[in-house]
């Protein structure tokens, strides 16, 4: 026998002894296979690390374990792509035999890997994927999706009614164009001129756009304010460049505009501009108080709503698997389980409409220098000022009114009061 | 002609193992694998343009992504092309591919060099701009899911290893395409553009038909891989037309070594391999990714296909080295 192949036999010898003690383990709590979609390099690694980071706090503070079940995550890269995705969410369906996938950032991750959920007929958490449609128009098509997070046009709602309150009569709206500044643009055009404001202009850079200079002097000068909606590293230079070019009114935004993911990059001249979210770290309940202040301990960062998300998409899983008499219950069960239950979470009471998706408060917010929850600094923070309490997907509207009306593009609502 | 006809078994052995060993391993892998082949003719077809024309394109994602797109809006808009008539949307795909590259070659074909590069670059970009912007026809950026699936005639394509054995056919067909293409005396005046252009101009060639033609049959090739993706993956984005994925089907084709078509399957194989396989176990895949690029452009500019080569001119030079130090010796 030469050395080499004695040597692949006690390799073997140590696989196989190794597998043997596997085997024969004592069966402790049963294993919840969970595979994670975040994308941890690219343009968007910094949101992804955010997600996962909340998601991991709660389990670090449960012991690892989900409603009595061990926990074993697989966290995947999707690199901010929904190829990338649908390819390993694949790999933790057939490989890694996950039980279910929770994850992605953007409305086409979440486009893409919905169907992969419905073929391998696998349990689907967009946890941060807002797209209008995945719980609305198109949910039918996707049975083993659940979202625990928002849709994108479900903050913009109240908010286009909270700008027709402060009297604001005109509004041009600037935002990224594409299909998330489409729904977050078309709940807010929709609900602030169903109160009587008239949207008269919407402009639409690309998206990452990192100059603004071609797109600010075309603002119509008679409007009251402007509404923006801008993701990534596009916020701060919008802010920086409105100010800088001598824009007084008032500027309010969607959720992404000004959450705690781009205030740290934003200077003084953000003070004052008003955004709507489902969540803001400066939220003044107990229980923000604590999470902000663990999460900040443990990573060094303010939460934003892409971490609470997640840490809640983990207690709701808690909660529900409880339920379940810590044992896997199947997809559909587990679905069921969850629609059951209302949950107190950090961002506040939440419990899910009959279309799964979250009926939750969504908070009006300013942004303040001031210091918080006993840090020295000052920082910037988004100041709650109006909470719109059980704020479902479909505002006041009704259900079967607001799905009768085609989802929210480019041109619609027509902008009937743009020359 | 030995060693052509030696190569020839070798890549005969290796499609054959490929065939016989993939569906025995998880599913994972056979669905690795069955990109990989979708890309391989992607990269192929491109191989045609870089490695026997001379022309480096970056705008091959274009034929690709009409394709795959095609596919789509045919599929869900119309039901086509999910029974027995999935048959003629390989045709059609390929038709689309070649109309397009017609059209865009008579920009193109008027370039060289660098100039070529950009506006292939360009004519990509606008097609990638189409898919972004035209929300009613391609879903935007949220792209459009196969929403019936994939074909179904007789034999089930949405069992992956069916797929899997459809996509092995028609890169193996592809393959054996494209090879009696190059093989061909339009192959070797193509050969004889990438070398020397001028020469062939004198001898009265037409080059720039023979180059238009390459073109667009490289941009049919690229069609079918588009129609092949759009199943595979059952999503079209603006991702899959997207200048990155033209770069990939670029460096896939010049790692495995540009002008031997088997080049490019090898480079989609490491690609794939690194990017979606080892990324699912080491966070620093990008590492390995960038040093396999810088190495082989820096010690093997003709591509892993070279390095048989290298290793006999390597031994060759120590053999000479050999005699030379035994001449010298003293007697």
């Amino acid at each position: 026998m030469t050395s080499a192949s004695r040597k692949l036999q006690s390799i073997l010898m140590t696989t196989a002894v190794a597998v043997g003690l596997g085997l024969s383990a004592p069966a402790g709590a049963e294993e919840l296979r969970i595979g994670y979609l975040a994308p941890l390099t690219g343009g968007l690694a910094q949101t992804g690390i955010d997600m996962r980071d909340g998601f991991l706090l709660y389990l670090e503070q449960h012991g690892n374990k989900l409603g009595g079940m061990d926990v074993k995550l697989i966290i995947e890269d999707e690199q901010g792509k929904g190829d990338v995705a649908v390819t390993k969410a694949k790999k933790l369906v057939l490989q890694d035999k996950v039980h279910m996938l929770i994850g992605g950032v953007l409305a086409s991750t979440g486009y893409a890997l919905a169907p992969v959920s419905t073929e391998l007929k696998t349990m689907y958490i967009p946890s941060i994927p807002a797209a209008d449609d995945l719980t609305q128009r198109q949910l039918k098509d996707f049975p083993y999706l659940i979202r625990t997070s928002w849709s994108s046009s479900q903050p913009n709602h109240p908010l286009g009614q909270w700008a027709c309150e402060q009297g604001y009569k005109k509004i041009v709206t600037i935002a990224a164009d594409y299909a998330f500044g489409y729904e977050t643009v078309g709940g807010f055009q929709k609900a602030f001129e169903d109160c009587g404001g008239k949207i008269i202009q919407k402009i639409w850079p690309p998206l990452g756009a990192k100059d603004f200079g071609p797109f600010i002097p075309t603002i119509k000068g008679d409007a009251d304010a402007v509404f923006s909606l801008m993701v990534g590293p596009m916020p701060a230079q919008f802010i920086k460049q409105m100010r800088g070019a001598g824009f007084k009114k008032p500027i309010i935004g969607g959720g992404t505009s000004y959450d705690e993911f781009v205030l740290p990059f934003m200077g003084d001249e953000a003070v004052g501009d008003v955004s709507a979210l489902h969540y803001s770290a400066a939220l003044d309940t107990p229980k923000n108080a604590a999470f902000v202040k663990e999460y900040r301990a443990r990573f060094n960062k303010v939460p934003s709503y892409y971490s609470e998300n997640n840490y809640t998409t983990a207690q709701w899983l808690d909660e529900a698997l409880k339920k379940a008499g810590g044992k896997w219950p199947g997809p559909e069960e587990l679905i069921k389980l969850m629609v059951s239950i209302k949950l107190d979470s950090v961002r506040g009471p939440v419990s899910f409409d009959d279309m799964r998706n979250p009926v939750q408060n969504i908070y009006i917010k300013k942004v303040e220098k001031k210091k918080m929850f006993g840090y020295e600094k000052d920082e910037l923070w988004n100041t709650v000022t109006k909470t719109y309490p059980n704020v479902s997907q479909f505002w006041t509207y009704g259900k079967d009114k607001f799905l009768a009306q085609p989802v929210y593009d480019k041109n619609f609502p027509p902008c009937k009061f743009c020359e | 002609m030995g060693t052509q006809n030696f190569k020839i078994a070798v890549v005969v052995v290796s499609l054959l193992a490929l065939l016989i060993v993939v569906p025995y391993c998880n599913s994972f892998i056979v669905l690795l694998v069955t990109r990989a082949m979708v890309f391989a003719i992607l990269a192929m077809s491109l191989d045609i343009l870089l490695g026997f024309t001379g022309l480096a394109s970056l705008g091959q994602a274009a034929y690709f992504g009409v394709g795959a797109y095609l596919t789509a809006i045919l599929a869900n808009n119309y039901g086509f092309g999910l029974k027995w008539d999935f048959w003629l949307m390989i045709p059609i795909g390929m038709a689309v591919g070649g109309a397009l590259a017609a059209f865009f070659g008579l920009f193109a074909i008027r370039a060289t060099g660098t100039y070529f590069l950009m506006i292939t670059l360009a004519l990509g970009q606008c097609v990638w701009g189409l898919a972004y912007r035209w929300n009613s026809m391609t879903g935007g950026d949220n792209g459009l899911t196969m929403k019936g699936g994939r074909p179904q005639f007789g034999i089930d394509l949405s069992n992956d290893i069916n797929f899997f054995y459809l996509t092995f056919a028609f890169f193996a067909a592809t393959l054996l395409a494209l090879y009696v293409l190059v093989r061909s005396p339009f192959g070797k005046s193509l050969l004889g553009i990438r070398e020397r252009e001028l020469r062939m101009r004198i001898l009265g060639y037409n080059v720039w038909l023979h180059k238009y033609v390459a073109f667009i049959i490289a941009g049919a090739f690229g069609g079918l891989s588009g129609v092949l993706w759009a199943h595979a993956n059952g999503i079209v984005t603006p991702e899959t037309v997207v200048l990155t994925t033209s770069v990939d089907a670029l460096l896939m084709t010049v790692l495995g070594g540009a002008g031997t078509l088997v080049g490019g399957a090898i480079g989609s194989a490491i690609v794939f391999g690194l990017r979606e396989y080892v990324s699912t176990l080491v966070p620093w895949w990008q590492y390995v990714l960038g040093g396999v690029y810088v190495l082989t452009i820096l010690y093997l500019p003709t591509g892993l296909m070279g390095i048989p080569e290298r290793i006999k001119q390597w031994r060759n030079s120590q053999k000479k080295h050999e005699t030379a130090k035994m001449a010298s010796a003293p007697s």
